[in-house]
């Protein structure tokens, strides 16, 4: 396994190494190009992963301190914990379900199709569904989803029989086990799914396709991928010119190290990756960095989300099996008829008992709550995931007195629903418990949404340098050698999980700077 | 389907050898209203217990005994041992809550009989720090503690058994009957 030289400037610095900066540091690596990963968090694999909700939580995810502010309900029950994402290496994928969709054509042109909606700063994508094929196709080869290349669906499991049969009453017709990217026959040396559930806690059979499992080691076997774990990065150093020229990391024992660098990707989430780039304001660049626009960190996108849970007179059983085993896709369209525009997808979505007492109905109590868990075996239940209006006052901003362990600000993370995306919610719960009703529940539950799991937007993609932080290709439009590499780039958030979204564009990305690369031009 | 034992956490056949499965599963279905053990560290005797009819009024499952509630405050008892903010908040909430319950029901909190008269008590106070720490704790006391899952229909950890691949991961068979 290849070791670099924290003064090797030749190298590309890669932080994060999850969705985005696992997959471009493999497929830069591959082109070989040398690459030193950064992440924050430590290495776990998939041995270590723990079947227990609590346990995996404590040993995964995300934890640093984070505050949180606006209308949204996740502020008054999760204040400390605005998102549900991991600090590991491998990201975010070691979490994910492994749904993996592809955005429809109309979701990258929104300001032009849905025109311009009150409060919401709608902009098109610099890059077209026809441009994005290619990269979607190669995503899609590499993490083996099913329901592309010739891969079978997976089977479904009890919580997918139930959102099926009840769909399929209501007269929907695109339902279907998903485009998951989780093994349902061996494949890339990972063998095929077991149904174990606990899917969120880190898939302990290695069918589900994780950059821990599937990129990263690849990219460590060429010899030009170092990936350090426990190395958080604090700030993002340049020179006179303005170009950047490292990173300053606080390693395994807190202590400062300065990684030189050709050019350094960004992909620490929505979150960290603004924070990351205000966090290195300099004299030159008092706003922070690629922050002309005055976009870095706003336009803070975390989906349409909610749940759906239903409880029946006989067994379900819901956690046997894939965590989200299928999905409704009619609703995925754009219908301004509806009361909204965009849509949403329905996708089974199951927790264990400690879970489901945390979530059903945050700070719930009493017998009505106490009735509900009773019926935990009896119970099914989806999440609702839809396009949510992006809004420059939903913004990730450096708090002004809150410290986090290395001497920085913590971030603050500001959301108030859009109308359009109350809207959408009401509709969806609607539907979601109309489903159920057709294989008559006993009764419904209306979950608002867990803490954010899809987190986008903070460094937007835009054709114009003032209306954006990075160009099509994730580079920024003020600094040539610094990218940004995560779903933070999204320019809008569309109705599909992210993840199939931002392994393309890291495809692409990286395809990208080799070329830059070759040319000398970065 | 393939349903589960939900009486305890022992396997069927140690049922069936030991013929004594009230016996077996007596640890997690003592019946309600039983003697606990707990010696209180921090809290008074009296508080705990109305600490512990405080637990079971928030999460009220009729299939638990008093043992999975009182192991619960047990554990926000030991905690406040040396911490004196922490046996405040406790002694003082259980003191608000005897006072609510002796002005709206003339009787303290554990005396008052029906449970709806105990909810009247507890709505007027459910915001409190204190009742919101006795809530916090139940939340992961109760449905994280293993021993209660099986009660639950919960099946826990599932690698270690192969995953539910050849057990009953799609095996549901009503819904064509619905």
């Amino acid at each position: 396994m290849a070791t670099f030289d924290l003064n090797d400037a030749t190298v590309v610095v890669v932080v994060g190494s999850g969705a985005g900066g696992g997959t471009l540091s493999n497929e830069l690596a591959q082109k070989g190009i040398k690459v030193v990963c950064l992440e924050a968090g430590g290495r776990h694999e998939m041995e270590d992963f723990q079947n227990d909700e609590w346990g995996s939580f404590g040993q995964i995810s995300w934890l640093d301190k984070r505050t949180t502010s606006g209308t949204w309900r996740v502020a008054k029950d999760f204040a400390g914990l605005p998102a549900w994402i991991v600090k590991a290496v491998g990201g975010s994928t070691v979490h994910w379900a492994g749904a993996s969709l592809r955005f429809q054509e109309h979701e990258f042109k929104v300001k032009t199709v849905y025109g311009d909606i009150k409060g919401a700063s709608l902009l098109d994508w610099p890059i077209t569904l026809a441009e994005m094929e290619p990269y979607y196709d190669r995503a899609e080869k590499k993490m083996g989803t099913t329901r592309t290349n010739g891969i079978p669906g997976l089977p479904g499991n009890n919580n997918y029989k139930v959102l099926e049969a009840g769909a399929k009453r209501l007269g929907y017709k695109e339902v279907h086990t998903g485009r998951m990217s989780i093994n349902s026959e061996p494949r890339d040396d990972r063998g095929s799914c077991q149904q174990i559930g606990f899917c969120f806690q880190g898939c302990k059979s290695g069918a589900k396709w994780s950059t821990l499992i599937a990129e990263i080691p690849k990219g460590e076997a060429t010899g030009n991928l170092e990936v350090r774990p426990n190395s958080q990065v604090l700030t993002i150093e340049h020179d006179d010119a303005g170009k950047v020229t490292g990173v300053v990391y606080a390693d395994k024992d807190g202590k400062q190290q300065r990684q030189k660098a050709r050019v350094v990707c960004v992909a620490g989430n929505t979150i960290e990756s603004p924070r990351l780039l205000l966090n290195s304001a300099s004299a030159k660049f008092p706003d922070g960095l690629a922050n002309s626009s005055g976009q870095v960190g706003k336009n803070y996108m975390r989906h349409m989300t909610a749940s759906v849970y239903a409880t029946f007179e006989r067994p379900v059983h819901m956690y046997r099996g894939t965590t989200m085993a299928g999905i409704v896709q009619d609703e995925a369209r754009n219908d301004p008829s509806r009361g909204f525009v965009g849509g949403y997808e329905l996708e089974t979505l199951s927790l264990g008992l400690p879970f489901m007492a945390a979530f059903l109905d945050p700070g719930g109590w009493g017998r009505d709550f106490a009735a509900a868990m009773d019926a935990y075996d009896h119970m099914a239940g989806m999440w609702i995931v839809g396009e949510d209006m992006p809004q420059e006052s939903n913004r990730v901003t450096l708090h002004a007195t809150e410290k986090d362990q290395h001497g920085l600000p913590v971030p603050n993370v500001h959301f108030d629903d859009h109308p359009n995306d109350v809207a959408m919610r009401e509709h969806a719960w609607t539907q979601g418990s109309a489903i159920y009703d057709a294989v008559k529940a006993t009764k419904t539950y209306r979950t608002p949404p867990y803490p954010s799991t899809h987190n986008m937007g903070t460094n937007r993609m835009s054709e114009n340098a003032r209306d954006g932080v990075v160009n099509k290709h994730g580079q920024t439009h003020d600094i040539a050698n610094l990218f940004i590499s995560d779903g933070s780039q999204f320019t809008t958030g569309a109705a599909e999980n992210p993840t199939l979204t931002i392994v393309a564009l890291a495809v692409r990305q990286a395809d990208f700077i080799a070329e830059q690369m070759g040319k000398n031009a970065i | 389907m393939r349903l589960i034992d939900k009486r305890a956490r022992v396997s069927r056949r140690t049922l069936l050898r030991t013929g004594a499965a009230v016996a077996v599963a007596a640890p997690v279905a003592l019946a309600a209203g039983q003697a606990i053990a707990a010696a209180p560290v921090a809290v008074t005797g009296e508080a705990f217990a109305t600490l512990v009819k405080l637990a079971r009024d928030i999460y009220p499952h009729d299939r638990l005994a008093d043992a999975i509630y009182a192991k619960v405050i047990e554990g926000i008892d030991t905690a406040a041992k040396d911490d004196a903010d922490a046996k405040k908040l406790l002694m003082d909430g259980v003191a608000a809550l005897d006072s609510a319950a002796m002005g709206m029901k003339h009787a303290s909190y554990a005396a008052v009989p029906s449970y709806d008269e105990r909810l009247e008590i507890l709505k007027t106070m459910e915001t409190s720090p204190f009742f919101q720490k006795i809530r916090g704790a139940l939340v992961t006391g109760i449905y994280n503690n293993q021993e209660v899952w099986p009660v639950f229909g919960y099946e826990g950890e599932s690698a270690a058994l192969g995953g539910y691949i050849n057990r009953g991961f799609g095996d549901i068979d009503w819904l064509d009957k619905v």
